[in-house]
């Protein structure tokens, strides 16, 4: 039970960082009609600004600072590349934001070096947010923080006690993402801003002709949007690796996510960053393979194919490939996406 | 003529000499190929320096006379960008190669080491293994050119369960390894120690993880942790290790972990106060050998704020030069022969380069996480902690059998 419960929250954590990013990347995407393939490097870009913010300044106002630098990198990027590029149509704005992702990958391995950088989170979140004790006699219970050596050990061998800890930098990722996302909604769906940039990713022309500037709503959104990578690239590097791959393992990702919730839309991309963050984790769970599903059903076996290493391949072998296959099942059966409007 | 035989005598002196000294006052070129960049680069990065460093040490003083220059090239620890690297070695009139990182990449060296002595009689390349441990290499793949001075996988496990035979506390064992020919290795010949030596152990779970990929490790503790194993055994090493000991961390997991390489760059931050006990490491050398190493050890980390930790190097340059000075050459293929069945005495005692499968017979060392203290004081990336000595196996004890059918030149 308690490993489910740690499990989902390891994986909820995850897709939430996930969704950090795609909600940008996927507000990018509904503005510009392609995907921004240096998406992820903003979310480098945070994070690396962050490590040395956090030297300087120390985490929290790092914490408030990469981002920001990160959005103000990504308006001028938009204001005087992308918006140059704009009119020769989509592909070269494509290939304009796949050039930066490779601009951005060398500069950081000028600048920071080639290998990893030591980025700890702060005192704050270093420990346990709260710890889980499974009990055999007493049940589940939840402390906050951590939990005294005496009740995960008990003098009685029968009594099974096993103490799960939840880390303080993941539970911090999990509240910073819900508030971004609440602080998002409300932005697009409660203010004036909100329905003239909503109205401006539909209908520009129209929205131009009533007075707003449009491309300062678009070069804003995506700032923003860049912002929010920044952000999550501050957590993210904090909590895992801050390296020069880090944009690379994240960016795939993110496109699936982006791609299986339905391009542009929000609603999707936080789905599919949940549904991804979790199967991620408890793919890494499963031990099934064909050769078990196949004995599990009663199909005797030869001995020749139970050597076969196509049918020994446990689920937990192939999960760095699952979100992959997810992505091109979901393209040949459902191409807009779990929640996409358009058909693309 | 009393002049005449007085001449002839020392010109046959002086030739005597020359002779003996051919090879004294040539330079050996080295090229190390190796990851530096990505997830393992701070490994390769610090095997380097103790290259540059041991280099700095033999060029001063060695049996044979010799001169060391170290080059680098970054493998990316790609097998492909691997070969690309050797060949501009060879281009570069490199005889001698070395690499230890991932026996994915090692593996793919010695094909192509081997392709290119057969091809190119006269221009012959050592291959100098620090660390891929794939027993294949000194058995199936065996091959005259390439020499291993760590101990191979089913030297490291049959001492580890030798030391594990006794621990009776080991109920359930996890094998949790890298998805590439090492981890592989690890897994198998674990399960088949175990049996022989432990049958009551129980294998709870096995995983197999992708090749310094993973940057969370948190889904696998949990898998770990539920599985009820209270002894993990991994070969991972480098980010793979470290990662894996901080989720550990981070979860609360208080089972006992058996390692290859927890003295490697990272590990030890990683793992901090935490593990004492808990965490042991099996391999040729330990943070406190003594001796004139233990005072390289601590000049290098003074000079560089780092610990030396792959000693096999040392071993690499010892014998070397040793096999340099008895061919009297630096030709690799008369130094290969003078290399193999070669006795030398190292920091941890008399080694032998055995010679029907080029596999270094040496001394292996079972040490734990602990606090420095007097006879081990050693502090590990200044943690404050170090890995102290539990048991000693002898090379006789650590010595594997070989299948290997060695084809020699000429």
């Amino acid at each position: 039970m308690e490993f489910f419960v740690i499990s989902t929250l390891i994986g909820l954590s995850y897709g939430l960082l996930l969704f950090m990013l795609s909600s940008g990347l996927t507000l990018i995407f509904s503005m510009m009609g392609v995907l921004n393939f240096a998406h992820a490097s903003f979310y480098m870009i945070g994070a690396y600004i962050g490590f040395t913010l956090n030297s300087v300044l120390g985490f929290w106002t790092a914490l408030f600072l990469a981002p920001v630098l990160a959005g103000l990198f990504g308006a001028f990027f938009e204001k005087f590349c992308l918006r140059r590029v704009h009119k020769f149509g989509h592909v070269p704005e494509l290939l304009i934001t796949f050039g930066l992702s490779y601009v951005v990958l060398e500069i950081v391995q000028l600048v920071w070096g080639r290998t990893a950088v030591e980025f700890q989170p702060p005192m704050e979140l270093q420990g346990p947010a709260f710890t889980l004790i499974q009990n055999s006699l007493s049940g589940l219970s939840l402390i906050w923080g951590a939990a005294s050596p005496e009740l995960c050990q008990v003098a009685d061998t029968a009594v099974r006690v096993v103490c799960s800890p939840f880390p303080a930098t993941r539970g911090f990722m999990m509240l910073v993402a819900i508030s971004m996302m609440i602080g998002l909604w409300l932005l697009l769906t409660k203010t004036r801003v909100g329905l003239v940039i909503q109205a401006a990713l539909t209908h520009p022309e129209m929205v131009e002709s009533l007075g707003h500037n449009v491309p300062r709503v678009f070069m804003s959104v995506f700032g923003v949007g860049t912002a929010l990578a920044g952000l999550a690239g501050v957590i993210g590097g904090s909590t895992f690796v801050t390296e020069p791959a880090m944009a690379a393992t994240v960016g795939s990702v993110i496109f699936v996510v982006v791609v299986v919730g339905g391009m542009g839309s929000l609603a999707g991309a936080f789905l599919a960053s949940l549904i991804i963050g979790i199967v991620q984790t408890f793919a890494v769970a499963l031990d099934y393979s064909v050769l078990s599903l196949l004995q599990n059903i009663g199909i005797s076996v030869g001995a020749a194919s139970q050597d076969n290493a196509l049918l020994k391949l446990t689920i937990s072998q192939v999960a760095p490939i699952l979100p992959y296959l997810f992505l091109v099942l979901i393209l040949i059966f459902r191409p807009r996406g779990l929640l996409g409007k358009r058909e693309t | 003529m009393k002049f005449t035989h007085k001449f002839i005598a020392t010109a046959a002196l002086s030739t005597l000499s020359s002779l003996a000294f051919a090879q004294a006052g040539e330079t050996v070129k080295i090229v190390m190929i190796e990851a530096f960049s990505g997830l393992m680069a701070p490994v390769g990065n610090n095997q380097l320096k103790t290259y540059q460093f041991l280099a700095e040490k033999y060029n001063a003083n060695n049996p044979a006379k010799v001169k060391f220059e170290i080059v680098s090239i970054d493998n990316k620890l790609s097998p492909a960008e691997s070969l690309n690297a050797l060949q501009s070695a060879i281009d570069q009139g490199a005889r001698y190669v070395t690499q230890g990182n991932g026996s994915s990449v090692a593996g793919a060296l010695i094909e192509a080491v081997n392709k290119h002595n057969d091809r190119n009689p006269g221009k012959e390349v050592v291959y100098l293994n620090y660390s891929a441990v794939d027993p294949d290499f000194t058995n199936s793949k065996c091959s005259f050119w390439h020499f291993r001075f760590d101990a191979d996988t089913s030297m490291k496990i049959e001492s580890m369960t030798t030391f594990m035979k006794d621990k009776t506390d080991i109920k359930k064992v996890y094998l949790l390894n890298q998805n590439y020919s090492h981890g592989h290795q690890v897994a198998k010949y674990a399960k088949e120690n175990l049996a022989r030596k432990r049958p009551d152990i129980q294998i709870v779970g096995e995983d197999l993880h992708p090749l310094a990929q993973v940057r969370d490790f948190s889904p696998y503790v949990a898998k770990i942790k539920a599985s009820g194993a209270d002894t993990v055994i991994t070969g991972n090493w480098g980010s793979d290790l470290s990662l894996l000991v901080k989720a550990a961390n981070e979860a609360g997991y208080t089972g006992k972990f058996y390692t290859y390489y927890t003295g490697v760059s990272g590990t030890p931050t990683a793992l901090g106060k935490n593990g004492e006990g808990r965490v042991f490491q099996i391999s040729y050398a330990h943070y406190n050998m003594g001796g004139k190493f233990q005072k390289w050890m601590e000049e290098f980390n003074t000079k560089f704020k780092d610990d030396m930790y792959t000693d096999s190097i040392d071993n690499i340059f010892n014998s070397l030069t040793l096999a340099m000075a008895k061919a009297k050459s630096t030709d690799p293929v008369k130094v290969a022969f003078a290399l193999e069945g070669l006795k030398f005495q190292s920091f941890a005692g008399e080694n032998e380069m055995r010679k029907t499968d080029h596999q270094l017979q040496q001394t292996m060392f079972m040490t734990v996480w602990q606090k420095v203290d007097k006879k081990y004081p050693y502090s590990a990336e200044n943690t404050g902690m170090t890995l102290a000595p539990v048991q000693k196996f002898e090379p006789y004890v650590a010595s594997t059998p070989t299948s290997c059918q060695m084809k020699r030149p000429g």
